[in-house]
């Protein structure tokens, strides 16, 4: 149990997916001029990642990796498939986006509308991607590791897009040179939170 | 005056474009290769591809590979897509095109594996992550769903060494600031640092992941700062 809230921590903290690895910038960028926005984003990443990361999981080690697909018949011990975890990934986060569309167009259409066109547009955010990339590369035990991992990694991106938007709001009254507005201090203001994260890199889990 | 004439050009241009032919590098089609170096740049104006260009910047060789990495599948992607444009149901489209650019990936994988594989485990996710990279999927949306293979192949080339440019000038001001060196060869000379007595010492923050976003902050600034037509309001 307790090594499951380290990485939930870790993976919140830590290793938070804009400050340490910079995934999910483009929309992170272009989604952050409003708190509304910025939030409604935020929960859609969450959902998503907390749901692909274990069904990749699944597919890595019950599929992918070598010798996975012994347990459908021990001719299969030596067969590798790894170089096809890209296609599969992308192919299961987009189809995945597409099912979760789906379902809260059905049973919630209130979250549907707030989420709008954010929801299609999550298949191409590299978070999700790197959040597969990651689970693979890390060996993850089991299947709640992954989930865990996939909820803090969303949860950690949630925190860095909600500041940076009300961070954004406060800074358009600010008089900013008129090259380094909108973007580029943007930019710099991202550099200097992934300073105030670099804090937590200290801390042992 | 220079404008003027542009806009003369561009205006025959069009005139031209009605007729069947037109020149392989025509002033329109120049413009394609052109625009994305500056003024129409994916990572300081259309915001597009920053995760990679920001984590693989610590030094210049890695930079380089995956310049030539996206540089390959952006060609190779919208001119895939372009070819299938007319094919592409709609509402699959995005699925389609993933599907596309992630078999190049795996392709260019399997080659920085084979090749490199020094920079490739250095690269680790941010190859796999070229797929997402924004700059593809929003070239592949934007253009090659809606022009002609070669425009589309243009495009593609003028977006890859936009993005490859501002990825090697930040890597080239973090890997000499950061640990002295150009593509592994030091440059500073080694009588200059503290421990040999001199004055310098190198500066290990540009090595940290917040730095690449400084400069790329900073570029952005200097860029705007010249081309005044890209400030916001």
């Amino acid at each position: 149990m307790q090594e499951l809230v380290n990485l939930f921590v870790k993976a919140i903290f830590v290793d938070n997916m804009i400050f340490a690895y910079f995934l999910g910038m483009c929309s992170y960028l272009a989604v952050s001029k409003k708190v509304s926005t910025a939030v409604g984003l935020g929960i859609a990443v969450i959902f998503v990642l907390t749901i692909t990361v274990p069904v990749n999981f699944l597919l890595e080690n019950y599929i992918l990796r070598e010798g996975a697909l012994s347990w459908l018949s021990p001719a299969f011990a030596e067969v590798d498939l790894s170089f096809l975890s890209f296609i599969l990934f992308i192919a299961v986060i987009a189809s995945m986006v597409q099912l979760v569309e789906m379902t809260v167009e059905k049973f919630s259409p209130g979250l549907y509308n707030a989420l709008g066109i954010f929801l299609p547009l999550i298949a191409v955010n590299c978070a999700i991607l790197g959040g597969s990339l990651f689970m693979q590369e890390r060996n993850f035990i089991g299947i709640t590791e992954a989930t865990v991992f996939g909820f803090g990694s969303g949860i950690g991106w949630f925190l860095a897009i909600v500041a940076i938007a009300a961070i954004r709001e406060k800074i358009q009254y600010s008089n900013v040179p008129a090259p380094l507005k909108g973007l580029g201090i943007t930019f710099i203001v991202t550099g200097l939170m992934g300073i105030a994260f670099m804090s937590f890199m200290g801390i042992k889990l | 005056m220079a404008d003027v004439l542009e806009k003369k050009e561009e205006a025959k241009d069009l005139l031209v474009d009605k007729q069947p032919k037109e020149p392989l590098f025509s002033k329109k089609n120049r413009k394609l290769l052109n625009d994305p170096l500056n003024d129409n740049n994916p990572i300081t104006v259309q915001v597009l591809g920053i995760c990679s260009a920001l984590a693989i910047t610590v030094k210049l060789y890695p930079a380089l590979v995956m310049s030539i990495s996206v540089l390959f599948v952006m060609a190779a992607g919208n001119v895939i897509v372009s070819l299938m444009r007319n094919f592409i149901p709609n509402r699959i489209r995005i699925i389609v095109q993933l599907v596309v650019v992630a078999s190049l990936v795996a392709l260019v994988d399997q080659v920085l594996k084979a090749f490199v594989y020094d920079v490739s485990k250095e690269l680790s996710v941010f190859v796999g992550l070229i797929i997402t990279n924004c700059i593809i999927m929003g070239r592949l949306e934007a253009f090659a769903l809606g022009n002609s293979v070669w425009r589309s192949f243009l495009d593609g080339i003028g977006n890859a060494f936009g993005y490859a440019w501002i990825l090697l000038a930040v890597a080239f001001f973090r890997e000499l600031l950061g640990s002295g060196t150009l593509f592994g060869f030091q440059i500073i000379p080694d009588a200059w640092y503290l421990a040999n007595g001199g004055f310098y010492s190198n500066n290990g923050f540009m090595l940290l992941p917040p730095m690449a976003l400084i400069t790329v902050g900073i570029i952005i600034w200097v860029q705007r700062a010249r081309n005044t037509k890209l400030i916001e309001e």
